[in-house]
């Protein structure tokens, strides 16, 4: 996971200034000890999670395990957790999917046609990725009660996509103005129709950032917790963040061992697919097309 | 960010009126399926939440039927309820400590410790600052929850040089939400802080060093002008992430102990899902929307030049 830092090449060129050079390295020095000291602050509360996770007597306390142990990791993977899990896979896809399906066509007039056409929906879609969507739950809950769809992962689903559409939109708009328009026009003049000039040009071209907009919405749908808790209420639909949640409520403090091997089993799909994209992409995920500041 | 503009010319200058039809078409069809589920999944609800504001809607018994309109009785009463006032103020100060102090403060100094560091220390320090954002909020709020219990690690860490702990989460609940919103957020601000610096022009403070500006004077007039549009952006992205933070809270403290971290989001919550008032619990959302909304039109317009 090396992080959007890496654009500083002038460094290995240090011998400048060489007045300077001793309080430099002072300076150098103290930079050192305070990250290594932020580093180990913010390592310090992973520190419980881990090792409570290989114990097998988990308190809250982060007591280094007698014996260490996977059987939490084992007895946390039953049934029902395990159901629970694909219940967060089968939400995440099907949001991450739609996004790109609607996002996609809604992104390519919005980026290709004039900008008298494009610019009041995109300061509204702008408007709409600033509001609250906790506060929306409330009367989408209202809404799901009338329309008898509480209990539905489809419904649910399309909730999940509703509200990450506008960013979607967004970040998509203004990876594919990175595209040359050029080689649709080559498309255009040979007769191909705008749909197939994006679905053959223009998404191979902006693969990347394709990949950017599906990542950041399945990760945030796999880390919703408020929604499903809300809109999910059949335990048998409910995804693992609920699951977890529930799973602690109920079992409390005997079991903080199998408590802290489901949080990190859950935690890892999000972990394990930001390091790849991060990896094969670089700082593309980094500031996600949204913020350009 | 390049705003490929078609020069009307490079079209076929259709003045037919079908063809301009189709052309129209062409450029409002695609948009139609994700502007349709937006309307029926965030518009609505947004509006069927102004009208429900106006009613005594409730989750069961007999107005959850058959809702009256009351007027501005939730208005009334939210502008009279103390505990309304009360997590007004919470969310003011979640969101001044967490995000606009902590988090913006925290990356920007980081974004600056790690710029000209080696190339290795910038890995593991950003690796794992990033690995507390990249965690599920679920999953931090636990990880929290243990590290200030009263036999967590914090307290232990205390006992080890002869400090006496508390118990963090009773004795400083919102100091204790806020520093962990602090850990889990400040991953975001240094990657936005990070991007901005490697922009900076290296010549410009090269030249001022060399007329000898000190490296303090050096930040303050020149990065940091140059990094104005950065910091305004970055300020009002997490000032309305934070805003609507509920699970970290929720998990830690559950609101509590009594009201003590009891924000916006959390209040809402309960009024609507606990105590089954949707009516006064709508009335509430539409609070934390219109805060949500008006950071939105000022961020809106900083934006305003990219679109």
């Amino acid at each position: 996971m090396t992080t959007a830092v890496s654009a500083t090449p002038r460094t290995s060129r240090s011998p400048r200034l060489s007045t300077t050079g001793p309080r430099r390295g002072a300076a150098a020095a103290v930079a050192y000890l305070v990250l290594a000291v932020v580093a180990i602050a913010f390592l310090l509360p992973f520190g419980w999670l881990l090792l409570a996770s290989v114990s097998d007597q988990a308190s809250l306390k982060a007591d280094v395990p007698h014996q260490l142990t996977l059987r939490n990791f084992a007895d946390v993977l039953t049934g029902d957790n395990l159901h629970a899990l694909a219940n967060s896979l089968v939400l995440s896809l099907g949001a991450a999917v739609l996004t790109l399906v609607l996002a996609a066509p809604a992104a390519y007039p919005l980026s290709r046609y004039s900008r008298r056409f494009g610019r009041p929906i995109l300061l509204g879609l702008l408007f709409a990725t600033g509001l609250p969507i906790t506060a929306i739950l409330v009367p989408v809950y209202g809404l799901f009660v009338q329309l008898e769809l509480l209990d539905s992962i489809p419904a649910t689903t399309l909730f999940l996509t509703a509200t990450g559409l506008p960013m979607a939109i967004w970040m998509m708009k203004n990876f594919m103005d990175e595209v040359p328009i050029a080689l649709e026009e080559a498309a255009w003049v040979d007769g191909a129709s705008g749909f197939r000039a994006l679905l053959r040009i223009v998404l191979p071209l902006m693969l990347p950032g394709t990949t950017v907009v599906f990542t950041f919405t399945f990760a945030l749908t796999w880390g919703n917790f408020f929604v499903p808790f809300i809109l999910l209420v059949d335990p048998a639909k409910q995804p693992a963040s609920v699951a977890i949640y529930q799973y602690f409520g109920l079992h409390g403090t005997a079991s903080y061992g199998l408590l802290a091997a489901f949080s990190i089993l859950y935690s890892l799909p999000v972990v394990v697919l930001y390091t790849l994209v991060q990896r094969v992409l670089g700082n593309a995920f980094a500031l996600s097309g949204g913020v350009k500041g | 960010m390049v705003a490929v503009d078609l020069p009307e010319s490079t079209r076929p200058a259709a003045r037919r009126s079908p063809a301009r039809g189709r052309r129209a078409a062409g450029r409002v069809l695609p948009l139609v399926p994700a502007f349709a589920l937006i309307a029926l999944f965030f518009l609505g609800p947004i509006l069927w939440c102004v009208y429900a504001s106006f009613t005594d809607v409730a989750l069961t018994g007999a107005t959850a039927s058959t809702p009256h309109l009351v007027g501005l009785r939730n208005y009334r009463r939210m502008f009279s309820d103390p505990a309304f006032g009360q997590s007004l103020w919470l969310t003011v100060v979640f969101v001044l400590g967490s995000a606009v102090i902590g988090q913006n403060v925290g990356g920007m100094a980081l974004a600056l410790l790690m710029k000209s560091r080696h190339r290795i220390a910038r890995a593991v320090v950003g690796a794992i600052v990033v690995g507390a954002w990249v965690m599920p909020e679920l999953v931090a709020g636990f990880v929290w929850y243990a590290f200030l219990a009263d036999d967590g690690t914090f307290n232990a860490i205390l006992h080890a040089v002869g400090l006496h702990g508390k118990s963090w989460l009773y004795a400083m609940p919102l100091v204790s939400v806020i520093i962990a919103n602090v850990w889990r957020g400040t991953a975001f601000s240094m990657l936005v802080y990070s991007a901005a610096l490697s922009n900076v022009p290296e010549d410009l403070l090269e030249a001022a060093a060399v007329d000898g500006a000190s490296s303090y004077r050096r930040l303050r007039h020149i990065t940091l002008p140059l990094m104005r549009r950065a910091v305004m952006t970055n300020l009002m992205t997490i000032t309305l992430q934070t805003l609507a933070v509920f699970t970290l809270i929720f998990v830690m403290t559950g609101g509590g102990p009594g009201t003590k971290t009891q924000t916006l989001p959390i209040y809402m919550y309960q009024s609507a899902f606990k105590f089954y008032q949707l009516g006064y619990g709508a009335a509430l959302a539409i609070v934390l929307l219109a805060v949500g909304g008006v950071f939105s039109v000022v961020y809106l317009r900083m934006m305003r030049e990219e679109v």
